[in-house]
C-alpha cells in the first residue's frame, strides 16, 4: 500500500533510515539537520524503530561511533550539516578506507565564515576526495528513496564504501512536499538484512580492523578503494533500475538529463536548483529555444562518461555551482572541464545561490541566454559569472 | 586472583616491538590475562598501536580496532552499542589510550561516554608525555620534567605546569568505577582489573606506566620507579566504586628526590623547583586523603 504524507526532507531522510533498519545511529544536533535526529529519536521512543541511538557530544564522535559500530557488524546511520561535517572530516576517509558502508544524510549548509545557516554546497566540497559516494537530491521523495538506495549501493560487495545523501538546507530540509512513504515490507524487500561486506570485530572470529600500515602495503589499499569508487558507477545504475522496477520511480542513476537529445546548449545543476532550471527549460522550449538540462546527481563517483557524451553533441555547456573554490571557480565547473577536456566548446560557470541566496527563474533564464549567445558565437563571454552579486558585472 | 594464578596464555603476545622496559607493554600483557578472550580492544594512534599492530603483524589475540587519536571513547561506544544490537552484551569493550589520547585530545569523547555511562572499560596508560611522537609535553607530564617541547634551555627548563588530575576528573563524572593502578603494584593492579571486568557501565582505570625512553631511566628500573612514585605520593593508588572512595595504599611519603634522581628527565631541576614539586605532592596526597574521607 502506498502511503503519501506531506513531509519535510528531514523527515524523509529520518524515515528512510528507519525503513532501512539502521540499528545504530550516532548523531549530534546542528541546524538545519536537527529535525532528522529528532525524528529518529521519536521513532525509537515510540517503539517504531529498533535502534541504538547514541547521543554523542560532537559530530566527530558521531562519525567515530558510526565507524566503530559498522566495524562491529551493524547497519549505521547519521546526519549532519556544514560545521558538523567539517568536524567529522578527519573520520570520513577512515570510513571509506576501512570500506565501511556507513550512510549519512548531509543537509548542505554554508560553511563559516561568515556564519550562515542556509543552503550552499561549500560544506561537502572539501569531502570530495574522502572516498564517500555522494548523491545530491532535488526533492523530498528523492531524499527518502536515496537513503534506501544508499544502503543497497554502499553494502554491495563490489562497492563497500560509505555514502552521503545530500539535501539542500531549508529548501528541502524544512519544506513540506508530498512523499510516497515506503512501507516496511517493501523496504525489506529492497534493502535486505544487513550482511557485513568484510571482516568485523567479533570475539568469536578474531580480526583487526584498522592497523598501522607501512609503505609496503599502502598503495594496494588506495588502489582498491579507488577501484571500488569506479565500480560504484555500474552498481548505482543497477540499484536505480531495481528501485524503479519495484517502486515505479526512476531517479536517473548517475545523472538525470532533461531534453538534451536535440539541445544546442545544456546547463548542469546540482540539488534543488535543478527544479528551478527544469521550469526555465520548459519556458524556453515553448519559445522555440533548444535548451536542455542535466541534473548532476552523483558527485562521487563523477559521471565523466555520461557528461562527455552529452558535451560531444551540444554547442555550449553551462555549469551552475552553489559553491566556489576560491580563485578557481565552482568545483562542479572545474570537474566538468576535466571531463570535457579536448572538446572544442564554450563552457561557462555560473556561481550563485551561496549562503541561501535565492536562485530565481530569471537567474536561470539569464544563464541560458548567455549559453545561447556562446553557442552562436562559439565563444563564452566570460568563464565565470557570479549571479546576482552586488558590484559584480553580469 | 593472585599473581601466580594469572593464566599462562598470552592475549598480548611476545614479538611486539615495544622498547625494553616499557611500562605500557607490561601493563597490557597483564591486564589482558585478567580480562580474557571475550574482550574487544580499541586503541588510538599511540606507541601501543605501533608496537602491537603494525601490518602484517598483530600481537593481539582478541579483536583489535584503531580509528584515530581523539575518539577512543566514541569508538568504544560504537562497539559496545553494536554488541548490544547483536546480543553480545557479555563481551567487554576496552578502550585503551595513552595520557595524550586521554587527558588532552581525547577528553571530550571520554567525558561524553562517561556522562552517558556507556558500558565499557576505559584504560589510560600514563607515561606522562607524547612518547610515540618523540617525548612531547602532555597535560599529564609532571612539573619540572624535561620533554622535547619543554627543553632545558638557558632561560626556561622543564614543564612549568603541574600534572592534570584525571582520576579526580573522572570521579566527578559519577561513573560506577574509577581507579588508579601501577605496574609496580601488581596485586593491586590485578584486583582492580578483576573488579572492573565484573562490573557494568563506564569504568576507568589509569595505570602508571614508566617509559625508560622518555623518562631517561635504566630499562631495568621500570618497576622500581613505579613503586617509588606510589611511595613518594607522586601517584596515589585509590579507587572509587559506586561513589565510595578508598585509598588502597598509604604512601610512606619518601622524599620525591629519591624518585627524581633515577630519571634523566628531572636531572636539571634546581632545589627550588624540587621543593615546589614536593609541596605540590604533599598537598595532593592530603587532598586525596580528605577526598576519600568525604566520599566514604
Amino acid at each position: 500500500m502506498v502511503v503519501s504524507k506531506i513531509c519535510t526532507g528531514n523527515y524523509a531522510a529520518a524515515y528512510g533510515s528507519m525503513r532501512s533498519r539502521a540499528r545504530t545511529v550516532a548523531a549530534y544536533p546542528i541546524t538545519p539537520q536537527t529535525f532528522i535526529v529528532e525524528h529518529i529519536s521519536e521513532f525509537i521512543n515510540n517503539g517504531e524503530m529498533d535502534c541504538e541511538y547514541i547521543e554523542v557530544e560532537s559530530e566527530h564522535s558521531a562519525m567515530s561511533a558510526c565507524v566503530s559500530a559498522s566495524a562491529s557488524g551493524v547497519r549505521t546511520f547519521t546526519a549532519t550539516s556544514s560545521q558538523g561535517l567539517a568536524l567529522m572530516h578527519e573520520i570520513l576517509p577512515i570510513a571509506s578506507g576501512m570500506r565501511l558502508p556507513v550512510v549519512m544524510a548531509v543537509v548542505n549548509r554554508a560553511i563559516a565564515a561568515p556564519i550562515n545557516i542556509w543552503v550552499e554546497h561549500n560544506d561537502i566540497m572539501p569531502e570530495r576526495d574522502s572516498g564517500w559516494i555522494q548523491v545530491f537530491c532535488d526533492n523530498n521523495q528523492e531524499v527518502q528513496d536515496m537513503v534506501l538506495q544508499a544502503y543497497r549501493i554502499a553494502e554491495d560487495k563490489r562497492v563497500s564504501l560509505p555514502m552521503a545523501v545530500c539535501l539542500d538546507a531549508f529548501i528541502l530540509s524544512h519544506t513540506v512536499e508530498p512523499v510516497h512513504l515506503i512501507d516496511q515490507d517493501a523496504a525489506d524487500k529492497f534493502v535486505p538484512q544487513y550482511k557485513p561486506t568484510g571482516p568485523i570485530l567479533d570475539p568469536d572470529d578474531v580480526a583487526a580492523v584498522g592497523v598501522f600500515t607501512p609503505p609496503d602495503y599502502m598503495m594496494e589499499c588506495r588502489w582498491q578503494t579507488d577501484k571500488a569508487m569506479r565500480d560504484a558507477v555500474a552498481v548505482i545504475k543497477e540499484v536505480n533500475d531495481t528501485f524503479a522496477k519495484q517502486f515505479g520511480r526512476d531517479h536517473g542513476g548517475m545523472i538525470d538529463p532533461y531534453l538534451v537529445d536535440d539541445a544546442e546548449v545544456v546547463l548542469i545543476t546540482m540539488g534543488t536548483a535543478s527544479s528551478t532550471a527544469h521550469e526555465v527549460v520548459d519556458d524556453l522550449r515553448a519559445e522555440g529555444k533548444k535548451v536542455g538540462l542535466v541534473k548532476l546527481r552523483f558527485w562521487r563517483p563523477y559521471p565523466t562518461d555520461d557528461l562527455r557524451k552529452i558535451a560531444e553533441k551540444v554547442k555550449a555547456v553551462g555549469v551552475f555551482d552553489r559553491a566556489v573554490s576560491y580563485g578557481v571557480g565552482g568545483p562542479s565547473f572545474v570537474e566538468f572541464k576535466s571531463a570535457a577536456f579536448g572538446l572544442n566548446l564554450p563552457v561557462m560557470n555560473f556561481i550563485g545561490g551561496l549562503g541561501g541566496r535565492d536562485v530565481s527563474l530569471q537567474d536561470v533564464r539569464f544563464m541560458y541566454e548567455q549559453l545561447l549567445e556562446a553557442a552562436k558565437t562559439g565563444k563564452a563571454k566570460r568563464d565565470i559569472t557570479w549571479i546576482g552579486t552586488r558590484g559584480v558585472e553580469q | 586472583m593472585k599473581l601466580k594464578e594469572l593464566p599462562d596464555e598470552e592475549l598480548f603476545t611476545r614479538g611486539h616491538t615495544a622498547c625494553a622496559g616499557c611500562g605500557a607493554a607490561t601493563a597490557v600483557r597483564n591486564l589482558m590475562k585478567i580480562l580474557g578472550k571475550n574482550t574487544m580492544v580499541v586503541n588510538p594512534a599511540c606507541c601501543l598501536l605501533i608496537f602491537g599492530a603494525t601490518y602484517p603483524y598483530l600481537a593481539w589475540k582478541v579483536p583489535f580496532h584503531h580509528v584515530a587519536f581523539e575518539n577512543t571513547a566514541a569508538c568504544a561506544t560504537g562497539m559496545t552499542r553494536a554488541l548490544r544490537v547483536r546480543g553480545k552484551e557479555d563481551t567487554l569493550v576496552m578502550g585503551i589510550a595513552g595520557d595524550g589520547g586521554t587527558a588532552d585530545i581525547g577528553i571530550q569523547a571520554l567525558s561524553g561516554a562517561a556522562e552517558r555511562n556507556e558500558d565499557m572499560l576505559y584504560v589510560m596508560y600514563d607515561n606522562e608525555a607524547y612518547m610515540n611522537t618523540g617525548i612531547q609535553r602532555s597535560g599529564s607530564t609532571p612539573f619540572g620534567a624535561w620533554t622535547t617541547t619543554t627543553p632545558v634551555g638557558k632561560v626556561k627548563a622543564g614543564k612549568a605546569d603541574f600534572k592534570k588530575d584525571m582520576p579526580l576528573i573522572m570521579m566527578a563524572h559519577n561513573v560506577p568505577y574509577v581507579a588508579t593502578a601501577s605496574v609496580g603494584n601488581i596485586q593491586d593492579f590485578i584486583n582492580k582489573f578483576e573488579k572492573a571486568k565484573k562490573m557494568k557501565g563506564f569504568r576507568y582505570i589509569q595505570i602508571f606506566t614508566p617509559c625508560p625512553t622518555g623518562w631517561r631511566h635504566d630499562t631495568a628500573k621500570t618497576i622500581e620507579i613505579a613503586k617509588l612514585a606510589v611511595e613518594t605520593g607522586m601517584w596515589t593508588l585509590y579507587e572509587c566504586e559506586n561513589g565510595k572512595v578508598k585509598i588502597n595504599r598509604k604512601p610512606k611519603m619518601t622524599p620525591i628526590s629519591e624518585y627524581l634522581k633515577l630519571q634523566g628527565r628531572f636531572r636539571h631541576m634546581k632545589e627550588d623547583d624540587i621543593k615546589k614539586l614536593q609541596d605540590w605532592v604533599t598537598r595532593k596526597w592530603e587532598a586525596d586523603e580528605k577526598y576519600a574521607q568525604c566520599r566514604q
